[in-house]
């Protein structure tokens, strides 16, 4: 071999490793407002850590799913860091899919709000952490409320919300007493129908895993769910969504609004609704049991173990959730703009307080949202509005169009369990769970 | 046809023509609002460009458009070299299973793409076709192949068998009969075949979603990046759909005649 030959190789090879030192990190994350701010503020983090690249993947969150579901479900590695749901963490962690993670001393992880934690831990171990978290709250028109001399309770009950929403509904004027969820999906109409169906006593499978949806506590929830939206909804309940119903209570045409703690930021900022200075909040409304009334969500990072940079990635993620963020986003956009339910130091915080007039009601719904406890009954199963078992997507999306259906009156209420009650325990029969 | 058609023909026309292009319409309006604007479909608003400022800010647009561009072109020139030899066969020498295999082509078509998501990933990433602009190609060809023969074959058919006869006659082999005869008769035809495997491709959005994820991302991940079910992005959202399909559409106005000639074409007609 002539010695030219052997320097080319010997550069080429000083080269490859050269390549191999700068880790790329790829993130796939979705497109909502924080991780938009994150993709933003990351270069702060490239510039401290020249030897880290990050590449961006955003998408839709459905689509995103199932994207990331592929990619981790045949080990290909295509990711270094994903942007996981509540549901997917402690059921990919249970397939040994991703990587514990041990955050550094400074990261403070007991500063992380503990149902938050504990969502997404398996076994003592942390497998994600969380960018932000959310529960549900009770939205209202305190004009409006005012105006009729009715007076909200801190917490009410769907018996309240119902007699509230006749007296609020105003069809003439265009006021709506009362907009929901009503889009048929298990993260859709299902999240909402989850917690009434846990605050009126009932449960999704009973400790042996049979569904219990033709149980009279469901069929009083969904009785309740129909009868409020139906008659007191605005027209064309069923398309409404989390977006949908934002942009009819921003622009002043629902009395009411049961829906996500991050909607809070949104309304009473007056760039983005015209209720700003005319919103009011409460708990979320309770049936018969305080248990699973609101739910629990939250966005988190985790390294699955295919990654080839897992280290990187790592490092990457303990910044995007550690204090220092939080602080660089204050510092950039303003502190009701800093992503809320992960840390107790951000409720601490007396300028964030000032900003965000909803920050300990919002704190206290987020401690008192407990998966692993919000049914009466017993469950074999984790989550408040779903169960962390891999089928239940498609069960509550099966489940979430029948309720759809008989709130647009195609179905019964009767049928819809009754159909809800017949695919649910086929599906688990399949699955392997019931014989 | 020399007749005048009657009003009401014209109205429908028109008429049906606006239905199809209102979604186009109400993107290309709701792209110059702001977000706060965008729910309302109301006509009363200042235009603004902050939502295309803030898409160009956050995405590398020229990039997806180029991945879009090579992907569908390689794909529809590949399908073409596959389809155009595969449609003369069956047109011009049709064996006894001719019409099974158009049949079965049209088939594979058949499956909903999402029951073979798994395998293909796999066998992507074992050939290392994962986010590549090679294995797009690969897939989108294969996506297409069917409508491209059968579109060819169509065109093929229409061609009087007696002219390649004639040809024969006067010594012509297959080659120069392709070349020089059939290729050139059935021309507008390929052509239109070729702009419609464009335009299929340019808006495949199942296997660009899937198989794609940074360097051969097309425009359809783009878009993708812009919706979210929490929070308001619909501005954003049409502003990106619209530089998306603003390539394609200039496209589509420039070949405007080749197609109507392509659809309505036929030797005889």
């Amino acid at each position: 071999m002539n010695k030219t030959l052997t320097t080319a190789i010997a550069a080429a090879f000083v080269g490859l490793a050269g390549v191999a030192s700068a880790a790329t990190v790829t993130i796939a994350t979705i497109n909502n407002p924080d991780m938009i701010e994150l993709q933003k503020l990351s270069k702060t983090f490239e510039q401290a850590n020249p030897d880290i690249q990050l590449r961006w993947v955003t998408l839709e969150e459905n689509v995103l799913r199932q994207r990331v579901t592929t990619d981790i479900a045949t080990g290909s590695g295509q990711f270094d860091l994903m942007t996981i749901g509540a549901y997917e963490a402690p059921i990919w962690a249970a397939k040994n899919w991703l990587t514990p993670l041990d955050m550094p001393a400074n990261y403070d992880v007991n500063d992380v709000i503990k149902t938050v934690r504990d969502g997404l831990s398996l076994k003592g171990k942390l497998y994600a952490v969380p960018f932000y978290a959310e529960s549900s709250m009770t939205y209202y028109r305190k004009d409006l409320f005012d105006a009729k001399g009715l007076k909200m309770p801190e917490q009410p009950t769907w018996t309240d919300i119902q007699g509230f929403a006749e007296k609020l509904t105003d069809k003439a004027a265009g006021v709506y007493g009362i907009c929901l969820r009503g889009q048929a999906g298990w993260g859709e109409n299902m999240a909402l129908v989850g917690t009434m169906v846990n605050t009126y006593g009932g449960r999704w499978f009973d400790q042996s895993w049979k569904p219990t949806i033709d149980t009279p506590e469901w069929k009083k929830a969904v009785t309740t769910y129909v009868d409020i939206l139906g008659k007191y909804g605005p027209p064309g309940a069923s398309a409404n969504g989390f977006n949908e119903n934002l942009v009819l209570f921003g622009s002043g045409k629902c009395a009411m609004w049961v829906d996500a703690t991050v909607a809070a930021g949104m309304l009473y900022n007056g760039k983005e609704s015209k209720v700003a200075d005319k919103v009011a909040f409460a708990a979320a409304p309770q049936g018969t049991s305080p248990k699973g009334a609101h739910w629990l969500w939250m966005w988190s990072l985790a390294v699955p173990k295919s990654s080839k940079n897992q280290a990187a990635a790592q490092k990457f993620a303990a910044w995007a959730t550690s204090k220092e963020y939080i602080a660089l986003v204050a510092k950039d956009k303003g502190w009701a703009s800093v992503p809320s339910g992960t840390r107790e130091s951000t409720y601490a915080n007396p300028e964030y307080q000032k900003a965000a007039p909803f920050a300990s009601f919002v704190l206290s719904a987020i401690n008192t949202a407990n998966p692993t406890d919000a049914t009466v009954q017993k469950v074999p199963y984790i989550g408040v509005q779903f169960a962390t078992i891999p089928e239940f997507q498609s069960i509550g999306t099966v489940v979430g169009q029948n309720v759809a259906g008989a709130l647009t009156g195609k179905l019964t209420i009767d049928q819809a369990l009754k159909n809800s009650q017949a695919s649910t325990e086929r599906a688990m029969k399949q699955a392997g769970y019931l014989k | 046809m020399n007749e005048k058609a009657p009003w009401w023909v014209g109205i429908l026309g028109w008429g049906t023509a606006f239905v199809i292009f209102l979604p186009i319409l109400i993107i290309a309006i709701t792209a110059f609002k702001t977000e706060q604007d965008a729910y309302s479909l109301s006509l009363l608003f200042k235009p603004t460009l902050q939502s295309f400022n803030e898409v160009f800010e956050r995405s590398h647009y020229l990039g997806f458009v180029s991945n879009s561009v090579y992907v569908s072109l390689g794909s529809t020139i590949a399908s073409l070299a596959l389809a155009v030899p595969a449609a003369y066969s069956l047109a011009f020498f049709p064996g006894k299973r001719a019409q099974k295999i158009l049949l079965w082509m049209l088939s594979t078509k058949m499956m909903p793409a999402v029951g073979v998501l798994i395998p293909i990933y796999l066998l992507a990433k074992t050939t290392l076709l994962l986010d590549s602009i090679t294995g797009l190609i690969i897939i989108y060809t294969l996506i297409n192949l069917p409508i491209a023969v059968w579109m060819a074959f169509t065109y093929f058919n229409e061609v009087p068998k007696e002219i390649l006869e004639a040809a024969r006659i006067d010594g012509a082999n297959a080659w120069q009969e392709m070349l020089h005869l059939l290729l050139p008769t059935a021309l507008p035809g390929l052509a239109s075949t070729a702009l419609l495997l464009v335009i299929f491709s340019w808006n495949e959005a199942f296997w660009s979603l899937n198989l794609s994820s940074v360097n051969a991302a097309p425009l359809t991940v783009f878009i993708a990046s812009y919706s979210n079910p929490e929070g308001l992005f619909w501005a954003k959202l049409s502003a990106a759909s619209l530089l998306a399909i603003a390539p394609i559409l200039v496209l589509g106005w420039l070949a405007q005649k080749q197609l109507v000639r392509g659809m309505t074409f036929g030797a005889v007609k």
